[in-house]
């Protein structure tokens, strides 16, 4: 029991950190209709410039000194980073081709992601990128089941960005513009709504949530890898449509469930730890097949953004 | 002076600035210091031959290249209409000659390089089929492709069979592979069914690097055999057959060129029949192919295996010419390299994947000292052409308005 609570715990960290990428993803899609592939990537940046800033602050004796700080500043650099980069990719690769067909945009974007990747790869190194993890060690016990401070960390950090996620889609004009362009850009472009400018705006946000989650998972695991966006946007987009595609409560629970799954799966099924990508594909795979609306399916026309 | 000009001149610059502040963080917070040199070199360049291209593009836009242009043009056309007038075996039959010339006049490298080419010929040709002819965004294809090299690695090393004989089994296997992934994926959409087989494709790659027993995991497999064939022999009156392997880089070349030239034969015969119409009608629209009467799920999972089949002997080639195949040779990114190559080319184009082939084969191996930007240039072409040229270098005679194109 015990060590399934522990995998419980486990699965909801990194369940939360799929849910924040799994909403770039589809709000995305909700909103122009295209699987973002530059989005793991973007996810990836977000780890990279964690390291970057964080190893500069480390160097600096910040960490030590103040080590919140540190890491809300890191946090909220990182976040504005990589919205400048989504930005910069929904209107270099993306924007030109509004009118095209649906293959031309979908090759865009993993020409994109490859692009990305790569220049990680070159600016960065090959090799694997150390955190400066000394201010993460450490935790309690609740009861037999060890949670570390970092757990606490991830689930608190996307709780509230989830939190402010809805306060912004559902309290706010943008957050209103946003999802009448999604319900139908002719109409609220002759309401006076910027559809350009909407778009662009979700892709930030849409990035913004993914540099915190590489952030976590950097901090997380240790290290970040210039392929490190890779499968875990392909996860993160499996669980966007789990949860139906376009719906933002739906990622957020498709996000947490396909974590739980991974870890659970690779604890109790035998060789499963080996195979605990495939999981994730299998669940991508199922879900399109049976229940292509995902859990969340039936009210997508009232909550998609 | 027109206020268009300065504003596009101003978007220029708000772009090269934007392309800086992300650029400056990668390059210049490190080992604790912050640097502006190298990011400034880097960014300088890439300012520069941008602003070349803005500068050309602005003055192609007002016509200061028409004088040039314009009976490059006529040129053009006149020499294409030349070309098309002429009997096509005038044109095949210098380029065959050329091909079967080639190891006669070339070193180890060339011909090292030109098998790669031919390799991924197949390749491209047999994805073309299946992205090309039926639209079906397939970002998995490599799987056959390590189906392929495995079935023919396993048939080598445990029960001997030769190559020759392995080829229509690996083919076969591979089909039926195809089959197997296309049968409960090919009922999606576009882009749902792309992630899908990108989702497959990992499958395979995770499960020959998992699976010690049969694949020996990420040590792959060792001690595959070259193929073969038997001479006539004739000693002391009687007739017998002498095993001679083919080790030599002519005779791989010449297989693979065999091979090559039988996929384009096959690619060819299968575009202009009454099968590929059924996959154009498919690609062009779905629905209206079904009203017709084609039985769309039968030739989408038909268009899967045919692709799979060129993708499965090209995997046999590879093998028995690396003579070793590992999980390492069949990940994503050769996936999104063949895909590249046929959309660089153009979809659904045989000379365009040839092209194409040609062009992210060679090109790079003529540029070597900058081996490393070879991905990155990739994406950035592939993102590019579809943008500029999205029906690629050399389009497909055919190729209409997809039933999915918005507006």
């Amino acid at each position: 029991m015990d060590y399934f609570l522990q995998q419980c715990i486990n699965g909801l960290t990194l369940g939360g950190v799929y849910a924040l990428v799994a909403l770039g993803y589809t709000m995305v899609y909700g909103i122009i209709a295209l699987i973002n592939f530059a989005h793991g990537e973007i996810f990836a940046g977000g780890g990279y410039m964690g390291v970057i800033l964080l190893s500069y602050l480390a160097s600096k004796g910040l960490m030590d000194a103040h080590p919140w700080f540190g890491l809300a500043f890191a946090l909220i650099l990182a976040m504005g980073y990589c919205a400048m980069l989504a930005m910069a990719v929904e209107k270099v690769a993306y924007r030109p081709l509004r009118r095209s067909s649906r293959l031309s945009v979908l090759l865009s974007a993993l020409g994109m992601s490859i692009f990305l990747q790569n220049g990680y790869m070159l600016t960065q190194g090959v090799y694997d990128k150390a955190y400066p993890t000394a201010f993460t060690q450490g935790g309690f016990n609740l009861g037999d089941v060890r949670v570390s401070f970092m757990q606490v960390g991830i689930l608190a950090v996307t709780t509230g960005l989830l939190i402010l996620l809805n306060l912004l889609v559902y309290r706010t004009r943008i957050g209103k513009a946003m999802r009448a362009t999604a319900q139908d850009k002719i109409m609220s472009a002759l309401v006076g709504i910027n559809a350009d400018k909407v778009i662009s705006i979700t892709f930030a946000i849409g990035a913004c949530l993914a540099a915190a989650a590489g952030i976590l998972v950097g901090l997380y695991y240790g290290s970040v890898r210039y392929d490190m966006g890779f499968v875990p946007g392909i996860k993160a987009f499996a669980a966007a449509v789990l949860g139906g595609i376009g719906n933002i409560t739906g990622a957020m629970i498709g996000g947490f469930l396909i974590g739980m799954v991974e870890i659970l799966a690779a604890a109790y099924i035998p060789h499963g730890g080996e195979y605990k990508d495939v999981f994730a594909f299998v669940i991508l795979i199922g879900v399109l097949y049976f229940m292509p609306t995902g859990i969340m399916g039936e009210n997508v026309d009232d909550t998609r953004v | 002076m027109t206020r268009g000009f300065r504003k596009s001149w101003r978007n220029f610059a708000l772009a090269l600035a934007w392309f800086y502040v992300l650029l400056w963080p990668l390059l210049g917070i490190r080992d604790g210091e912050l640097h502006f040199d190298k990011s400034f070199t880097v960014w300088l360049r890439v300012a520069a031959v941008a602003t070349a291209c803005f500068i050309l593009y602005r003055l192609g836009r007002r016509g200061v290249f028409n004088p040039v242009l314009e009976p490059a043009g006529r040129l053009r056309d006149a020499v294409a209409d030349r070309l098309h007038r002429a009997p096509r075996w005038m044109l095949l039959a210098p380029l065959l000659l050329f091909a079967l010339a080639y190891p006669l006049v070339t070193n180890r490298y060339a011909q090292d390089v030109a098998i790669n080419v031919l390799v991924y010929i197949c390749l491209g040709l047999g994805l073309n089929v299946v992205v090309g002819l039926c639209g079906l965004l397939d970002l998995g294809y490599i799987a056959f492709y390590g189906v392929g090299a495995y079935t023919y690695a396993l048939l080598s090393v445990h029960y001997a069979i030769p190559f020759w004989v392995c080829l229509p089994i690996c083919a076969l296997f591979a089909a039926m592979a195809g089959c197997i992934i296309g049968y409960p994926t090919l009922r999606m959409r576009g882009d749902y069914l792309a992630i899908v087989t990108l989702g497959f494709g990992e499958i395979v790659r995770l499960v020959l690097n998992n699976w010690m027993a049969l694949t020996g995991g990420p040590n792959g497999i060792l001690g595959i055999k070259p193929p073969g064939i038997y001479l006539p022999h004739f000693a002391g009156g009687s007739l017998s057959f002498e095993y001679l392997a083919l080790r030599k880089l002519e005779y791989l070349y010449y297989i693979i060129l065999l091979l090559a030239v039988g996929t384009i034969i096959a690619v060819h015969r299968i575009n202009f029949s009454r099968v590929g119409r059924a996959f154009e009608a498919i690609r062009e629209d779905e629905t209206a192919a079904e009203l017709m009467g084609v039985n769309t799920f039968r030739y989408k999972l038909l268009a899967y295996a045919l692709g799979a089949i060129f993708g499965g002997l090209a995997g046999a080639f590879f093998a028995a010419r690396m003579r070793f195949v590992s999980p390492e040779s069949f990940t994503f990114i050769e996936s999104a390299m063949v895909l590249s190559m046929v959309v660089l080319g153009g979809m659904g184009s045989i000379p365009g994947v040839i092209l194409g082939a040609l062009a992210l084969v060679a090109l790079p191996e003529m540029f070597r000292q900058f081996e490393l930007y070879r991905m990155l240039a990739f994406g950035g072409a592939m993102a590019l052409m579809m943008v500029v040229r999205p029906a690629g270098l050399w389009p497909a005679a055919r190729l209409g308005k997809r039933s999915d194109d918005a507006g």
